[in-house]
C-alpha cells in the first residue's frame, strides 16, 4: 500500500490537493527512553507535486514537520488532470502516487 | 622502494581517493535542491538571511497566516498560509523558538495558487512567521502560538 493518501478536487478552476503521507518524521533529537540513545533523524526532505507531468510545487521540509505529515496546496487546473505527488526522505526512501482530479 | 612499486602504489592511492570523493559527493547530489544549510541554522535572523540573502522583510496584511492561539499538543500544530499577492515564488515558515527556525519551504510555479497548509512541531511557545516572496520582495505575517506540551525532544 502506498504511503500517500491523496485527494484532488476542482472548484472554480482551482484544484485543491490534500495529502497525508505516512512517515515517522524523526527529528534526530529524541532519545530512546530505554537505552538513552538518540533516535537517528528520519524525515521527508522533499515533496514534489506535478499536474499532468508539469511541476507545480516543490516542498522542502525540515525535521520540524509533524509525524505523518499533511500537505495542502492549490493550482490552476481542471477536472480529469493527473496529479502526482512524490516524496524522498533523508535516508533515500521514496514513494509516489498518481490520482485523478475530481 | 623501487620504481615499479612506487608507480603501483601511487596509482592505487589515486584510485582510492577518486572512489572516496565519489562517495562523498553522491549524497550531496541527491539532495542538491534541499537547502541543508538553511535548515541547520539555529538562529532566526541568520536563517532568514540564508534563505533570501538579506533580512528586508515587510509585514503585510496581504499575507494571512492561520494558526491556533493555543496548541495543546506541540507535536501537531496546523498552519495555513494564504495570500492575494501576485507572482508568488515561494512561501517559507519560520518558528522563532524551534531548534532550527526554518520549518518548511514551498517553491511555487506560475500555475500554483498561493495557498499552502501543513502541520508542524513546536518545542515551546513561539512566534510563527510566514514569509511570502512576491515580485522579489518578502512579505510576512506573524502570530504567537502558545504551546502547552512541546513536540520536540521527549
Amino acid at each position: 500500500m502506498s504511503t500517500i493518501k491523496l485527494r484532488a478536487k476542482e472548484s472554480k478552476g482551482v484544484v485543491t490537493v490534500k495529502a497525508i503521507i505516512k512517515h515517522p518524521m524523526e527529528t534526530g533529537q529524541r532519545k530512546n527512553k530505554k537505552t538513552g540513545e538518540k533516535i537517528p533523524a528520519h524525515f521527508i526532505q522533499q515533496v514534489i507535486g506535478k499536474a499532468n507531468g508539469e511541476e507545480v510545487i516543490t516542498v522542502n521540509w525540515g525535521p520540524a514537520v509533524s509525524k505523518n505529515p499533511y500537505l495542502t496546496f492549490g493550482y490552476i487546473g481542471a477536472k480529469g488532470d493527473t496529479v502526482e505527488l512524490a516524496w524522498e526522505d533523508n535516508q533515500g526512501n521514496k514513494d509516489s502516487l498518481k490520482s485523478e482530479v475530481k | 622502494m623501487n620504481r615499479r612499486n612506487f608507480l603501483k602504489n601511487s596509482l592505487m592511492t589515486a584510485a582510492t581517493i577518486t572512489t572516496f570523493a565519489g562517495l562523498m559527493i553522491k549524497p550531496k547530489r541527491l539532495y542538491a535542491a534541499w537547502p541543508k544549510a538553511s535548515f541547520d541554522i539555529t538562529e532566526l535572523n541568520a536563517s532568514i538571511n540564508s534563505v533570501y540573502g538579506h533580512n528586508n522583510l515587510d509585514e503585510s496584511s496581504e499575507v494571512k497566516l492561520k494558526a491556533p492561539d493555543i496548541a495543546e499538543n506541540g507535536a501537531i500544530v496546523p498552519l495555513n498560509v494564504k495570500t492575494k499577492l501576485k507572482n508568488v515564488e515561494s512561501i517559507m515558515i519560520f518558528v522563532e523558538n524551534n531548534p532550527q527556525p526554518l520549518s518548511s519551504g514551498y517553491n511555487l510555479s506560475s500555475k500554483s495558487v498561493p495557498t499552502v497548509g501543513t502541520r508542524i512541531k513546536m518545542g515551546k511557545t513561539s512566534t510563527v512567521m510566514a514569509a511570502v516572496k512576491s515580485d522579489g520582495k518578502i512579505y510576512t505575517a506573524s502570530k504567537e502560538v502558545k504551546v502547552t506540551i512541546g513536540g520536540c525532544g521527549g
